[in-house]
């Protein structure tokens, strides 16, 4: 077996075991810190293929950004596994009757024939090809259309958030800097004159 | 210097300039609203009406009638787009009058973003309208989608609302990855993305067809979601029936209008090579959505839900125009059965606006009016406004004479012309079965003491445009010609 071929079992043995993982850790947590390790053998699985600059992206964007914010949500809130898991059982057997018609369904449609995945082999690109270059060239030439769009989606998810989220005015408890340089003695130390307590 | 370098043109922006120039009012005004100080906001909603104005100016001006395409194929100008738009700015514009009065009366609705969610929710539905590639529909789609969640979350007090819009949120994910998933399989099969070239692969039979017809199964349920038809329709009634009225004016029109031209694109621009395939689909889910959609309207007390339901019911109905345009290889009545499609929803957004749009004009000073016993007596009350609003009920019923007679003919006649004929007596015993609960709503409006006797206050401007929309119902109902033929006119220059 070439040293790539075994690689790439290795990799997608991990990827498989971590995503099944996923959905079978009791602890949120746990379940959350797998999909952080299936991430990270697909961006392996994607440097095989020569794409380097997926893989970049994949472990930047969401193990480093996605993953961390997903984990934080998870810690900070509490949920009840529990109640989660209510009705699992009396939804099991429905959900997994439909669940093998789909699969046999697929199968029957697909047969054998793996999506044709054979008759295309990865292209091979010299040594020098950049990734990164190519993704930017059509990102700002040919798609420049859907990308800036893209761009209008996440400004509108701004917009949304604030809309939900924002209650007028702050009413924090923030110093205001022009107040504050005109405080004098007298605003700070208040001194009270009490009478002495008669020690009984 | 690559291949992909010397490729490359610079596109042609004056055909999307309607696009361009509606992004670009949609962020000013989100500018502008910062500076607006007044609570009601007037100089925002003006603007955001001038800037749709505006942009029917830019599209009719830009409107050349000839099939073009820019951004590298990515978009494409034809008549049909055209024609969509301006009635699609038309409706935006109507839907915001109607709604004015609503939001004004609740305060978390009565900001800025609401106009500006709007106008991104707009251009969406433009980007969608005009879109020859895979990816372009789709971001048109979310963008459109997101905008819509967060309008149906806006008034974030209000429990109902917020269980809609998380509803709408989850299943409206859910269909975007099964459109998604389609689409990646479409992509695989034929290896682009591109609308047209899709179409050329499958003409030339360049294409796996196992996978192809695989794919189209997830395409055809992720449009029969965002369509809201049966099977894939649970989320209508919840949505329509918890959003806030204005919202579910705005849901329940303009997106049809770009929901019709999704399946257009898709289906008859990039699939009809497969036309056999997502027919039998579509008169699935065509007959399922007139059943489930009459027959649970029935049971409902609430007005908003009822009209949920007969708006699956409408859509299936719809979907009838589009299952016959090819029939066993013959193209012959395909420009018929997509124009009747399009009369059918281009009508009945204009009915659903007005429908909805009298809920809004009954609900004041903060109450909902959205029960069916709102409307009872409405004829003592208002004797002008009660008849509109059963001009509406007759046109949605399909009385002859009124335009949604008219546009469920067409749609029949082309089922009947290509031989479907067991689908259009179907179509029609469940169209008897929807008249019951349109004329239980003119039997109360008519013959019902009214529970609440108080004359009914509006702004005079949504009174104007009420009565303009019911008085469009009945001259369409009776001139229907010239709008079937600008329909039928621009098909013919659009496929």
């Amino acid at each position: 077996m070439e040293f790539k071929t075994f690689v790439f079992y290795f990799l997608s043995a991990i990827l498989v075991f971590a995503g099944l993982r996923v959905i079978t850790a009791r602890n949120p947590v746990h379940a959350a810190l797998f999909l952080v390790l299936a991430f990270f053998t697909a961006s392996g699985v994607w440097m095989l293929l020569q794409a380097e600059f997926l893989a970049i992206a994949l472990v930047l964007v969401y193990v480093g950004a996605v993953m961390v914010l997903f984990l934080f949500v998870v810690m900070m809130l509490d949920i009840n596994l529990d109640r989660l898991r209510e009705g699992f059982w009396s939804y099991l057997p429905l959900g997994s009757i439909i669940a093998l018609l789909m699969v046999a369904e697929m199968g029957l449609v697909l047969g054998g024939n793996y999506l044709g995945l054979f008759e295309n082999s990865v292209p091979q690109s010299s040594a020098e090809y950049s990734n990164v270059q190519a993704v930017g060239r059509l990102l700002f030439t040919e798609y420049v259309y859907p990308f800036e769009l893209a761009s209008v989606i996440l400004l509108v998810g701004i917009i949304a958030a604030v809309a939900l989220t924002q209650r007028g005015k702050r009413k924090n408890k923030s110093v205001s800097p022009s107040q504050q340089v005109f405080v004098k003695a007298g605003d700070r130390v208040r001194v009270l004159q009490m009478p002495a307590e008669k020690s009984d | 210097m690559t291949l992909a370098e010397m490729q490359f043109q610079m596109p042609d922006l004056r055909l999307a300039s309607a696009e361009i120039f509606m992004l670009l009012m949609a962020c000013l005004i989100l500018i502008l609203d910062l500076f607006v100080k007044d609570r009601k906001r007037t100089v925002t909603f003006v603007a955001t009406q001038l800037t749709l104005i505006g942009a029917a100016v830019v599209t009719f001006a830009t409107s050349s009638g000839e099939i073009a395409y820019t951004f590298s194929n990515m978009y494409v100008g034809d008549l049909m787009g055209d024609l969509l738009k301006l009635l699609l700015y038309l409706t935006v514009i109507v839907v915001l009058f109607y709604s004015r009065g609503y939001i004004l009366e609740r305060e978390q609705m009565a900001r800025g973003e609401y106009y500006s969610l709007v106008l991104f929710a707009t251009l969406g539905m433009m980007v969608m309208i005009s879109a020859n590639h895979l990816v372009t529909v789709y971001i048109g789609l979310e963008l459109l989608s997101l905008s819509l969640y967060a309008l149906v979350a806006m008034n974030r007090d209000s429990v109902p609302a917020t269980e809609a819009a998380m509803k709408f949120f989850v299943l409206g994910a859910l269909a975007s990855g099964l459109l998604l998933y389609g689409m990646s399989m479409i992509y695989g099969a034929t290896g682009t993305l591109e609308i047209t070239t899709i179409a050329e692969r499958l003409y030339t039979g360049q294409a796996d067809k196992s996978i192809l017809v695989f794919g189209l199964v997830f395409l055809v349920s992720g449009l029969a979601f965002k369509l809201g038809v049966v099977p894939f329709h649970m989320w209508i009634p919840d949505v329509y029936h918890g959003a806030p009225t204005a919202v579910t004016l705005f849901i329940a029109t303009a997106p049809k209008l770009a929901a019709f031209a999704m399946v257009i694109r898709l289906l008859v621009n990039g699939l009809i090579v497969l036309a056999q395939d997502w027919q039998t689909m579509l008169i699935l889910l065509s007959v399922l959505s007139m059943a489930i959609g009459n027959i649970a309207a029935i049971a409902q007390t609430n007005l908003k839900r009822m009209l949920a339901y007969s708006a699956i019911s409408h859509m299936g109905f719809m979907l009838l125009g589009m299952v016959t345009g090819v029939v066993g290889g013959d193209a012959r009545f395909a420009l018929n059965a997509y124009s009747s499609s399009m009369f059918y929803v281009i009508t009945y957004v204009l009915t659903s606006a007005g429908t909805f749009g009298m809920i809004l004009l009954l609900a004041r000073g903060g109450l909902e009016s959205d029960e069916l016993e709102d409307f009872k007596g409405l004829n003592k009350r208002s004797p002008w406004f009660a008849a509109v609003m059963m001009m509406m009920m007759f046109s949605m019923a399909g009385v002859p004479f009124f335009v949604g007679f008219f546009a469920k003919f067409s749609v029949l006649q082309a089922v009947v012309a290509a031989g479907y004929l067991w689908l259009a007596i179907v179509a029609v015993l469940f169209s008897l079965i929807g008249c019951f609960y349109y004329l239980r709503v003119v039997k109360i409006m008519y013959f019902d003491q009214p529970t609440n006797t108080a004359p009914i206050v509006a702004p005079m401007d949504m009174k104007i445009l009420m009565s303009a929309n019911g008085l469009a119902v009945a001259l369409l109902g009776i001139f229907p010609q010239a709008l079937m033929s600008l329909c039928a006119f621009s098909l013919l220059r659009s496929l």
